[in-house]
């Protein structure tokens, strides 16, 4: 790094813009269609510069979705707060049941334990399409078709194995010996789990629970399948937009960029307490 | 000796299913009274370790039982039982500083502040890690955690200290003065303490009794000085002594007032019948074939010895190391002063009966030591 020539740190900044733009121009331009009419985006040619609208963003938030055909009621909102509803509380039910879970799998080897974690782990082989029949059937049966539980439920299908199987190699990273040294000291070990592995496997945790979520957030198929408008998640009502009227792009833009927002700044939130984690929790001697 | 501190009784250790799995430890009993120091001594995988964790309560006893201070603990949580431990991989808190790591095992004792700032204070000092104690344990060597690892464990007021390799990573000088240093500890405030180890020197200089293993089984339980004059068996004479005890397959000759003991190669050790004490003789009488032991330093070079070859002389600045190729195998000798003998050189050794161990041949165990039966 210390002897670089000026081509070199040029041919560099080059290279790196133009990864950048390649990876960033799909999201800049959907941004930037978010601020324009169906009519300034489908110019041809499209065109860089635009006279910036809040049309799109008011349309979202107030529910009311102007077409050439009058006016449409949408739900975005509600599928926005159905969204972070549904993905918050299922991976934190995933946490409440996985973490413990990891622990005991990494820490206890009992009769068909490798059995039981392969079993949740497969949970995540059998394609969601697959599933959905049978499950379908069976929740209508049960009443549990288009209700908050039944699709928290199901989400446990993404997250539970997820944190599972990742929480799980954090915990077996810890020395058991650390924990025995808690024991052996006077400690229950209930209180060695919340005091000593708990904080050791945080940052993995954190890891887990972000990547849950963002899968969570990110599921289409079971919440299409399973869920009616009202309790729709955004990546499903987003197929609103497309009307009679043909597709509302500046809408659809607008709704991608407030559906991104969460899940971006929970992930920038968490990547600056996953580092400060890792480096701090140097276990090895 | 006072009331016992510890009593292990027929314990076994199975890892795996019972009587299946592999077994760890084998019937194991002993007894270790208050205030005293003992060392498990063996190479690894000798069944040490597991019997310190039985008694830690971090492996379950397969079988058998363990009484610390006159109450079964085998079943119990390891936090019911009062003992304290030091571990091998150290196994600090890493979020915590060297001092809170020592403070925090006095948390259970709920003192006061003063008087555990003082307990820390002091064995500090004891260790020489009172300018780490802020540090935490990622940025301190692997000395340093060691010894932050021991003190964590003998702050404790417990029944019983386990000390799990305590000193391997110390610097030789250090470990030196430390084991002066915890020995006087332990015993001033009469504690009891079994430390695993497979360092004879720190067994020796450490405990008062040493317990050594091997694959599983004990082989004798007895004073550093007991083990060193009468080994057991053959393992615990080639085990413990540096350099190692030499050891020869020999037969058991007997013509013309004398005892031969014949070696390979046609080597013979020769020896008046009186120069063996009467039950010793009547023992290798008894027998055809014996397996004889002498100790590096009780061999000596003499004209009308038994010959040998040179085949190694190590001078270590107080000793010499002498091996010879001899009978078939390789005999070593101590001598204490500075030797110039070139590879090669013919030498005689002779060997007074009265530093002799005889071994039986099948099973190892000890026939004689000296002119004493075993």
């Amino acid at each position: 790094m210390e002897h670089t020539s000026l081509l070199e740190r040029i041919l560099r900044g080059i290279a790196l813009t133009l990864v950048v733009i390649f990876f960033m121009f799909p999201i800049v331009w959907i941004f930037m269609m978010s601020f324009q009419t169906n009519e300034t985006i489908l110019r041809i040619p499209p065109q860089l510069v635009f006279e910036p609208t809040l049309a799109n963003y008011t349309a979202l938030i107030t529910g009311k979705l102007m077409t050439a055909a009058g006016t449409l009621d949408i739900a975005f909102m509600r599928n926005l707060w159905n969204s972070v509803f549904l993905s918050v509380t299922s991976v934190a039910v995933a946490l409440l049941l996985g973490v413990p879970a990891a622990y005991a799998f990494a820490r206890h080897k009992f009769r068909g334990s490798e059995d039981i974690a392969f079993t949740l782990l497969s949970f995540r082989f059998a394609p969601a399409l697959l599933v959905l029949l049978p499950l379908t059937l069976y929740f209508q049966k049960l009443g549990l078709a288009n209700t908050y539980f039944g699709l928290i439920w199901v989400y446990q299908l993404i997250c539970l194995p997820l944190i599972l199987w990742i929480v799980r190699g954090y915990f077996e990273d810890i020395p058991a010996d650390i924990e025995y040294a808690y024991r052996i000291g006077g400690h229950s070990w209930f209180a060695t789990f919340r005091k000593i592995a708990l904080p050791l496997a945080g940052p993995g945790i954190a890891a887990a629970g972000l990547l849950a979520f963002i899968f969570a957030w990110n599921n289409f198929v079971f919440a299409l399948v399973l869920a009616s408008a009202d309790k729709q998640p955004v990546t499903v009502g987003a197929l609103a937009f497309i009307t009679s009227s043909g597709i509302q792009y500046g809408q659809i833009s607008a709704a991608i960029v407030l559906s991104i927002t969460p899940t971006l700044a929970l992930a920038l939130y968490a990547q600056r307490y996953l580092v400060e984690g890792l480096s701090l929790g140097a276990v090895k001697g | 000796m006072s009331a016992s501190a510890i009593t292990i009784s027929g314990v076994d250790k199975f890892y795996g299913p019972i009587d299946r799995g592999v077994h760890a430890v084998k019937n194991l009993t002993m007894e270790i009274a208050k205030g005293e120091i003992v060392a498990l001594l063996g190479s690894s995988g000798c069944g040490k370790t597991s019997t310190l964790r039985m008694i830690a309560g971090f492996e379950e006893v397969s079988r058998g039982a363990i009484s610390v201070g006159g109450r079964k603990v085998h079943t119990l949580a390891p936090v019911k039982r009062n003992v304290a431990m030091a571990f091998e991989g150290y196994s600090l808190y890493p979020p915590l500083t060297v001092r809170e790591n020592m403070a925090f095992a006095l948390k259970a004792a709920r003192l006061p502040k003063s008087e555990v700032d003082a307990k820390v204070a002091s064995i500090a000092k004891l260790l020489e890690i009172e300018d780490i104690l802020e540090r935490y344990p990622s940025s301190i060597s692997g000395g340093q955690q060691q010894r932050a690892s021991l003190g964590r464990a003998l702050i404790r007021n417990a029944d019983l200290h386990l000390l799990d390799e305590p000193m391997g990573q110390l610097e030789p000088q250090l470990r030196a003065v430390l084991r002066g240093r915890i020995k006087h500890f332990i015993k001033e405030r009469g504690l009891t303490a079994i430390l695993v180890t497979h360092d004879q020197t720190e067994a020796n200089a450490l405990a008062d009794r040493i317990a050594v293993m091997e694959g599983g089984v004990l082989q004798q339980f007895d004073t550093p000085d007991m083990i060193k004059r009468r080994p057991a068996n053959l393992f615990t004479g080639t085990f413990v002594g540096e350099p190692p005890m030499n050891v020869f397959e020999a037969y058991v000759g007997n013509a013309a007032g004398k005892i031969s003991l014949k070696l390979p190669d046609g080597l013979s050790l020769d020896y008046d019948k009186d120069a063996f004490s009467a039950p010793v003789r009547d023992q290798l009488l008894n027998r055809e074939r014996v397996v004889i032991g002498v100790r590096p330093y009780a061999v000596r070079r003499s004209k009308e010895g038994v010959p040998a070859t040179v085949s190694a002389n190590q001078w270590l600045g107080d000793q010499t190391h002498i091996a010879a190729d001899f009978a078939g195998g390789s005999l070593v000798l101590v001598e204490h002063d500075r030797t110039r003998l070139e590879l090669g050189a013919p030498i005689n050794v002779s060997i007074d009966p009265k530093n002799l161990h005889v071994f039986d041949q099948a099973s190892g165990n000890a026939i004689s030591h000296g002119m004493e039966l075993a």
